[in-house]
């Protein structure tokens, strides 16, 4: 299978008043058709960033690094107009409040069917037989009377079984999907991830899941990447990742899950919060908040490296190589 | 005075946007502000009699010749024609009450029903306002959607400095160096009145003579009509070109920070249909509401300006009905005017339930 | 102006650049205030003429000994245009702080009382908003008789609404905020709790109410000087002197420059206020926009 997003060295600069600060850290990272890719962090660990790049809608101050190639082309390099034709045609994005991602007073039928019209060319009334078609794959009772509805008259795991409609209109190869599930309820959030599993079976649609929670992930996703201070710390398989973790950021992160058997005194929160925009620290950024930091973590930078096949870590001192 | 001229274009909006009723049907909504603006009215005539009670001068005097105010009959003959001589309550329910069955007394100025003098000059400046309004719009709502797109850079600078100035200008003024240029030095447009001279008005039918003109299929009329319309009308969007603007700026910024609209562009759509469609009609519920306040801020700009313009509307009628003490003038005008005011009110609050599907539905 | 919430804007979002004195607007605007300030007391000494000498011959073009032409009795326009300083800047100061007083007693008053005491004084405050500012001062300045000192109080009349909504807003809000409900818990009587604890959140405001209003405040004044029921012939007011331009439209001077003043004056103060209006935070522009 080969990779549809291919993703070297990318570095993001944000602008701020203290002139540009560097939020995505030379991240690297494929994504294969038709493949479940979750990337984890904390906030702030530029995962949101990595999105946005690859939509080319960060903010206007913001410059990029390195390369996305999709489909053969190199998303930083395309102009506007380039990456308004892949934008929702090609890639598409749910984001993760469906109240205030959908717009509250457009019908959903515009919101269905206006980038249908615009980047298939469809007709009115063609674009709306599709309208209904993709309400009904996404699960939305009686797809007809919702069209003439509008956002605020539906439920939240509604609203975003709407949003992912919305994303699925012109059939993309590639979802970006930013907290699918962290506004909703517990109960709504396992429909929407059900969801997302059955779409990539069906369309062989490929889905970049990006969220702070592992739980999510440990019931999609097929490979994991964690961010920590805009760096890959860890990048391997989900079974992997969750069950052998090789860097003591996943490791802490798994730990402050909370766990079926665990109850309330088995949650370890890492000491700490990661670092704000700018002021990722020297050496490794995950540092400070490390139980295993030897000297050389705070001086030495690095880079993921195979600590198994297809599995990489970030941790040079490999603390926990040993007790896998 | 932030609202009675409101400055910078950026009155109203906090007052007015909590108007949005929670979970109110809007018919219910409707006529719950139909039967406040109803009492507003009332209010109004009250403090228009208050007013005219607090007067010093008196109007007899005021309207009497020099030699008739030496004479105590034709002095008391004259107060009770106006039933100047019953106690204060009596005179405002009487005048209440004619109000209500459309009787604003006679004009001790024209010596005609003051009703009848409205008919006939608020029409006119209805017109002109109307006119100024949509070009106000036109014009202010597209630099204020160009200034927030270019927000912080040098379109948003040169537009702050455009709609500032606007704002800043006395509209008298403007019409003096309006009239002087592109009437009397250039002869571009038609200088005062609302017809050509020697052209006969249109046969009544709303007042408006463009629209009476058009009923009425004379051409000719309708394009002189409409010819005049255009020095006032521009003389007088200056003013509210600039509020206009400035607020939209403001509202447009406001709605861009949505996700919704990151949304609308990651789903690949021109910025020009994000924009115009996503962005424009959630900032439009904040921007009619200004543009109602716009509204009233003509009326005002028009009593300065029509006597500029021989514009014979409610300004010149209201500047004569005040030089002359003319009480049921002045109290006719007064009510006309907080009437037009609280109509248009209503009108944007319907706006708002057109605009927002949520205000229709829940 | 109500800033976005986007991550975009708040990172684009500079204190140091907010500062108001550090907009080239603001200081545009500072700097023309002080002219105009030190244009009006130093009057005398740069006027080439006095405001009421008629000296030379009616309407003549603006030359080299006439700056701005002489007006319809034979006076120096330019003279008049310095003197008349003297009239619109202190007395649109004065109604500005009269309004700003007033409407400030008056809305901290309903704020603080509420109940029917809040919703009568509001009510009235509609009454007047439901007006356009123009007709009612009209009205008013026509009701007391034409002069300077009645247009005055006209648009003190017209004014004093928006502050009282200003500061009832500023009061209700700060008097369930904990450090005034600390303070009356600690023994302080209300009045003084007023004074003492609220004054310092509301002054802000009220000022750069004010700032925007003097603008406002001498486009109103000298509208109804303009209709004649302001400043009264043959006083040297910049109003009444585009009036006298309206009657003599064919020669521009007479009504140009006077209007060019109220222009500079009220551009000055707004250019001020905008800008510190925007350096407030968002919640307080937004209660001054209504």
């Amino acid at each position: 299978m080969g990779a549809l997003l291919e993703v070297e060295d990318l570095t993001v600069w944000l602008a701020t008043r203290r002139g540009p600060r560097m939020a995505v850290d030379g991240l690297s990272f494929q994504v294969g058709s038709g493949e479940i890719f979750g990337i984890a962090g904390e906030s702030g660990s530029g995962k949101t960033m990595t999105a946005m790049a690859l939509l080319g809608l960060l903010p206007h101050a913001a410059r990029t690094s390195g390369k996305a190639v999709f489909e053969g082309r190199d998303l930083l390099s395309m102009s506007a107009r380039q990456l308004r034709a892949v934008r929702g045609r090609r890639i598409a994005m749910v984001s993760q409040d469906p109240s205030t991602s959908l717009h509250p007073m457009l019908s959903i039928e515009t919101q269905l069917t206006e980038h249908m019209r615009h980047h298939l060319g469809l007709g009115r009334s063609e674009a709306r037989g599709r309208a209904v078609e993709l309400l009904a794959t996404v699960r939305i009772p009686d797809p007809e009377q919702a069209l003439g509805a509008h956002a605020a008259q539906f439920s939240g795991g509604m609203r975003q079984r709407i949003a992912i409609a919305v994303a699925l209109a012109c059939e993309p190869r590639l979802l970006l999907a930013d907290e699918p599930t962290t506004a909703l309820d517990v109960t709504v959030q396992a429909g929407i991830l059900r969801l997302l599993h059955r779409l990539r079976a069906e369309r062989e649609l490929a889905v970049v899941v990006i969220t702070h929670d592992l739980g999510v992930l440990s019931a999609v996703a097929d490979r994991i990447c964690v961010m920590y201070g805009g760096r890959t710390a860890e990048v391997g398989p989900r079974e992997n990742v969750l069950t052998r973790p090789r860097h003591p950021y996943t490791r802490g992160l798994l730990d402050a899950l909370p766990h079926p058997e665990g109850g309330a005194a088995a949650l370890r929160p890492i000491p700490g919060s990661p670092p704000s925009l700018g002021e990722v620290p020297e050496g490794c950024p995950f540092h400070p908040r490390c139980g295993y930091a030897v000297p050389d973590c705070r001086t030495e930078r690095p880079a993921p490296v195979l600590v198994e096949p297809g599995h990489a870590s970030a941790c040079p001192p490999d603390p926990l190589g040993g007790i896998a | 005075m932030n609202s009675a001229e409101p400055a910078s274009g950026s009155t109203g909006a906090g007052r007015r946007r909590p108007a949005r009723p929670g979970g109110l049907p809007l018919a219910r909504f409707l006529a719950r502000r139909l039967v406040a603006a109803a009492l507003l009215c009332v209010g109004i005539t009250l403090v228009a009699f208050v007013l005219t009670q607090l007067v010093p001068g008196d109007p007899a005097a005021a309207n009497l010749g020099q030699r008739a105010i030496g004479d105590p009959a034709a002095v008391a003959a004259f107060r009770a024609k106006y039933g100047l001589d019953k106690p204060v309550p009596v005179q405002y329910l009487t005048y209440l009450g004619n109000v209500l069955q459309g009787n604003f007394g006679m004009s001790q100025q024209s010596h005609r029903p003051v009703a009848q003098d409205l008919a006939e000059y608020v029409p006119a400046t209805i017109e002109l306002a109307l006119f100024a309004i949509v070009l106000s719009l036109l014009v202010g709502v597209a630099l204020g959607v160009v200034a927030a797109v270019n927000r912080d850079r040098w379109p948003d600078q040169v537009l702050r400095v455009v709609s500032l100035g606007g704002v800043s200008m006395p509209t008298f003024w403007v019409a003096l160096v309006a009239f002087y240029l592109l009437f009397f030095k250039f002869g571009l447009l038609p200088g005062g009145g609302r017809l050509d001279p020697g052209m006969n008005p249109p046969p009544y039918a709303t007042g408006f003579y463009t629209i009476d003109a058009a009923l009425a299929g004379e051409w000719d009329v309708l394009s002189s009509a409409a010819g005049h319309l255009v020095l006032p009308s521009l003389v007088l969007a200056v003013y509210t070109v600039g509020m206009l603007m400035r607020f939209t700026r403001a509202s447009v910024l406001e709605i861009l920070g949505n996700d919704y609209v990151r949304a609308a562009r990651a789903k690949g759509l021109p910025e020009r249909v994000v924009i115009l469609r996503h962005v424009l009609r959630p900032a439009m519920v904040a921007i009619i509401t200004v543009a109602g306040v716009a509204f009233g801020s003509l009326l005002s700009g028009a009593v300065l300006v029509e006597n500029i313009f021989s514009w014979p509307g409610l300004g010149q009628y209201a500047y004569r009905s005040a030089v002359n003490l003319d009480l049921p003038g002045i109290m006719g005008v007064s009510i006309v005017v907080a009437a037009v005011y609280i109509l248009i009110n209503l009108l944007v609050d319907l706006l708002y339930g057109v605009i927002d599907p949520r205000i229709r539905l829940t | 102006m109500t800033a976005s919430d986007s991550p975009a804007a708040r990172s684009r979002r500079d204190p140091a650049a907010r500062s108001p004195w550090r907009q080239p607007l603001a200081l545009v605007g500072a700097a023309f205030i002080v002219l105009w300030v030190l244009v009006a007391l130093l009057a005398p000494l740069l006027a080439p003429q006095g405001p009421l000498d008629q000296l030379s011959p009616k309407l003549l073009e603006p030359s080299a000994q006439h700056l701005f032409g002489t007006d319809e009795l034979g006076r120096d326009v330019l003279s008049r245009v310095i003197y008349g300083s003297q009239v619109s800047l202190p007395l649109a100061f004065l109604l500005v702080a009269f309004a700003a007083v007033i409407g400030s007693v008056v809305g901290g008053i309903a704020g603080f009382f509420g109940g029917w005491v809040d919703g009568a004084l509001m009510r009235l405050a509609d009454l007047v908003f439901a007006f356009p500012g123009i007709i009612l001062a009209m009205a008013v300045a026509a009701a007391l008789g034409p002069q300077l000192r009645n247009a005055v109080l006209a648009v003190v009349v017209v004014s004093w609404p928006s502050y009282a909504r200003l500061v009832r807003g500023l009061v209700l809000s700060a008097r369930n905020s904990e450090y005034v409900v600390a303070s009356r818990l600690l023994g302080s009587s209300a009045v003084r709790t007023m004074l003492v604890d609220l004054r310092p959140n509301i002054a802000g405001p009220v000022l750069v109410m004010a700032a925007l209003d003097v603008g406002n405040a001498v486009l109103l004044l000298s509208g109804l000087s303009f209709l004649g029921l302001g400043a009264q012939p043959p006083a040297a007011e910049w109003g009444a002197m585009v009036a006298a331009g309206a009657a003599n439209f064919d020669r521009w001077w007479v009504g140009l420059f006077p209007g060019l003043c109220i222009l500079t004056v009220v551009l000055a103060f707004n250019f001020v206020g905008d800008t510190l209006r925007d350096a407030l935070d968002p919640r307080t522009a937004r209660a001054i926009r209504g």
